[in-house]
């Protein structure tokens, strides 16, 4: 407002006409000075919002060249083998833009691939926050926006490769539709209102297109918007480390770093992906040849993100019941309906679920390593475990032809595997986490080893120990030791009260949770540690002199051996 | 004696390295043309009696090689169909691709390279279209798809294939671990057999469900898909999703993961 010095250049000239009209200079000095905490795995989130960007571009060009029509046409481009083949307008557009659009197969396959990017690196992004704890108190429900965004980018890509109507994009509706129809009284209502009477129809595909280039496009932007601006306010988690508390952010500016880092990081996500596109074939939709409900080809398989869901289909054994004339397909409802219901709930409600076992209701704004926290890391490699095995599920037909073996045997074993592996993976990953806190305790306390032997004049051989840096040791002792829950389940007159039994559940998932942890050394352990390495660089000098005098003089030479008698 | 071999191991080094070659040269020369003078003395004879005399030797070979499982005179025993009746198209697919005879006692036999040369493979035709009526082995012009239409052959793969043996012809997977194999390897006279014969899981497609002409046109496309280019690149064996999925978490986010770290470590 002050009109002191007037500017002079063109820019300042521009940015003063801006900020006497919108006053954005304060909101701007704000912003853009903001802090960010930086490491790579909080660059996951930026893959999938790059490649989001790459999606809308790729996609323009797409739209300005298909044809979202069920006609009937006969192919006469320049592909031969299809030359003649009767098809609809849908497909002979994506084979035109395949091989008469200029650029259309590099832009087919740029989308194709970026789709794929897209659900991959929110669901990695997703491990990232699970693990670490991001999604505690206060950003709960920036949990469950990411939850519906990657939902969302599954839909997405699942209504996007279904668009070409090629063979296998035909095939995967068509269990769609099975599916939808499984559904009990309703299910032949949903279909039919789905594909606009019996399928195919000649609805379905322009339907699917509105949603695909606008509905769920438009409604994943809102929701990415509200996700960055939710991190923006509630600010960035961080990493424990030195000077880094739950009250502060320690990092860099947004101006200039992350503009420059966060600028030069889409670019390098944008140039892998249009280098694999140019040189990794996806989706080659000429192959197929046109959807007609009577065809299917072996190995039609679905894309990554919906290949649990065919592997669950694949695995389920085929029970059905009939009641009243009525067919109720349990082998459809429970694998493709009732799983992935269960799996959505868990996933979005887990912020609460680790509460109630927990009771920990602080706000978080450092992040948990993994391996401080072995239950829930030990839950996410179950559920990932468990994921998987449904994913390798869907492939069983890929795997009996390439290995040669039996695809009743893979299948029947999938179906016990499915069961034996989440638990056995949940019990290693506790296992090693365990391990791990057990290491970090053993470092602190001992130091690093140098793998540089002393021999005493006594002849002993003693390895020395250097002391861990602050960073090192603040990374560790960010760990939170957190209590068991003891919840009164008697009130003052020893009458059970009335929340007994959830207060029990809560203490018994609690111990469950907690009780079996490695706690951090004591203040005193550390002091008495620390006096070890005070005179680390005199050890080697004195102990090649005189090492009963350095004795003396309380400092160590940690030796391999349990004998402690030099130490204290 | 003592002298003796050191005198000859000297005279066989100082031998001209030319004259392995030449030998060699000679011996081919020699056995061509024994070759063109009983072909040429065969060919002679009338065809009934090269049959006859084909199938004579066919049993000998068939006895010796075949007969364990298959039973003395072809009727099948408990390891091994009874060959009566199957024809001489059989047999040259069978025994032409490797399957017969088999390695290893199991649920179906795999393409292996074949252990009998054609004139062998002839011989045992031969016998076995003695045994009784079956589909011969297709002539040149059968399996000619010169003038075939490939899109049509396309149309008719997809509809009567590729639920087996997949769109690519990369094979796929039957129950309790047969499989339809992949077609990659399969030469257009192997297909026309396989097509008039259904070798083990696959049915027979006669001449009345897909004339011939229709033959020619789906082996059209097999031959275009066992050459055809891969305009987007490298195809990941054209497997489908599932190399996609593999090629995405290990190369593709691999490659942004090793960005991002280098991105992120450098501020250090």
């Amino acid at each position: 407002m002050s009109t002191s010095t007037q500017p002079s250049t063109p820019v300042g000239k521009t940015a003063r006409w801006v900020d006497d009209r919108y006053t954005t200079s304060n909101a701007l000095r704000r912003n853009l000075g903001k802090v960010f905490p930086d490491h790579w795995s909080f660059m996951l989130g930026e893959v999938a919002l790059y490649s989001f960007v790459i999606l809308l571009l790729s996609g323009t060009y797409l739209t300005l060249f298909f044809k979202p029509s069920m006609v009937d046409v006969i192919y006469n481009g320049t592909y031969v083998p299809l030359k003649g083949v009767k098809m609809t307008e849908a497909y002979a557009s994506s084979l035109d833009i395949s091989f008469d659009v200029r650029g259309g197969l590099l832009m087919r396959q740029i989308h194709h691939w970026a789709a794929l990017f897209f659900v991959g690196a929110m669901t990695i992004h997703m491990f990232r926050v699970f693990f670490t704890g991001a999604f505690r108190k206060p950003r709960e429900v920036n949990w469950v926006i990411g939850t519906v965004l990657v939902l969302l980018g599954i839909v997405e890509g699942f209504a996007g490769y279904s668009l070409p109507d090629d063979l296998l994009s035909g095939t995967g509706l068509r269990i769609t539709q099975g599916i939808a129809s499984a559904i009990p009284i309703v299910g032949t209502y949903v279909s039919f209102g789905l594909f606009g009477g019996e399928f195919p129809g000649t609805d379905f595909l322009p339907r699917l297109y509105a949603i695909h280039i606008l509905l769920i496009p438009g409604i994943i932007l809102a929701l990415v918007t509200a996700h960055l601006l939710m991190v923006w306010y509630q600010k960035h988690t961080q990493w424990p480390g030195p000077g880094r508390t739950e009250n502060n952010v320690v990092g860099y500016r947004f101006f200039p770093v992350y503009m420059a880092k966060a600028g030069g990081f889409f670019f390098i996500v944008f140039g892998v992906t249009t280098l694999i596109s140019a040189f990794v074939t996806i989706n080659p939709v000429w192959m197929f040849g046109p959807y007609t409900p009577d065809q299917v080809s072996a190995g039609s398989q679905p894309d990554w993100y919906m290949g649990f869901l065919d592997g669950a289909v694949r695995v389920m054994p085929n029970l059905e019941l009939v009641f009243w004339h009525h067919t109720l397909s349990l082998n459809l409802i429970v694998p493709a309906v009732v799983l992935p219901g269960i799996m959505t709930l868990l996933l979005g409600a887990y912020p609460w679920i680790e509460q109630f076992v927990t009771g920990d209701k602080r706000e978080h704004h450092l992040l948990d390593r993994p391996r401080n926290t072995p239950t829930r890391t030990a839950l996410g490699v179950t559920a990932i475990t468990f994921y998987l095995m449904l994913w390798v599920s869907g492939a069983n037909d890929i795997i009996a032809t390439t290995f040669e073996s039996s695809i009743n045997a893979i299948t029947i074993s999938l179906r016990i595997l499915l069961f034996v592996v989440p638990p056995i993976a949940f019990t290693i990953t506790k296992r090693i986490c365990l391990s791990l806190q057990r290491r970090d305790n053993d470092k602190l306390l001992h130091g690093h080893e140098t793998g540089r032997l002393l021999r005493l004049p006594h002849g002993e051989f003693v390895e020395i120990h250097a002391p861990l840096t602050q960073k090192e040791q603040a990374e560790i002792l960010g760990k939170v030791d957190m209590p068991v829950l003891a919840l009164e389940t008697v009130d003052a007159n020893g009458v059970a009260a009335p929340w007994a039994l959830v207060n029990n559940l809560r203490n018994r998932l609690s111990s469950w949770f907690y009780a079996i942890n490695v706690a951090k050394p004591s203040p005193a352990e550390l002091e008495a540690a620390a006096g070890h390495f005070s005179h680390v660089s005199a050890v080697e000098l004195e102990a090649t002199h005189r090492h009963r005098e350095f004795e003396a003089l309380g400092g160590v030479l940690h030796q391999p051996s349990e004998d402690e008698s030099v130490n204290h | 004696m003592k002298g003796k071999p050191a005198v000859n191991v000297s005279s066989s080094k100082r031998r001209r390295p030319m004259a392995a070659g030449v030998l060699l040269l000679l011996a081919l020369v020699s056995t061509g043309a024994a070759y063109a003078v009983t072909t040429s003395a065969l060919s002679a004879k009338s065809s009934s009696a090269a049959n006859a005399d084909n199938a004579r030797q066919g049993k000998l070979l068939f006895t010796e090689g075949c007969s364990s499982c298959h039973g003395l005179a072809a009727q099948g025993g408990s390891n091994g169909p009874s060959l009566v009746g199957v024809g001489a198209a059989a047999v040259d697919f069978q025994v032409g691709t490797g399957r017969m005879p088999m390695a290893a006692a199991g649920v179906q036999a795999r393409r292996k390279p074949p252990v009998y040369t054609q004139a062998e493979i002839d011989k045992l035709a031969a016998y076995v279209a003695s045994l009784g009526p079956g589909p011969s082995v297709p002539k040149a012009s059968q399996y000619d798809f010169s003038d075939a239409n490939v899109a049509a052959g396309g149309e008719i793969y997809r509809l009567n294939c590729s639920q087996c043996h997949n769109y690519a012809g990369k094979g796929g997977a039957l129950s309790d671990g047969k499989v339809a194999p992949q077609l990659m390897d399969a030469s257009p006279k192997q297909i026309y057999e396989a097509m008039i014969t259904g070798p083990q899981s696959m049915p027979v497609f006669s001449d009345r469900q897909i004339p011939a002409k229709n033959k020619q046109e789906i082996i059209a496309y097999i031959n275009y898909l066992q050459s055809a280019p891969d305009p987007g690149g490298s195809a990941l064996g054209r497997l489908g999703p599932v190399t996609e999925t593999v090629f995405l978490f290990t190369v593709a986010i691999g490659a942004l993961v090793a960005f991002a770290i280098w991105i992120g470590s450098k501020a250090r």
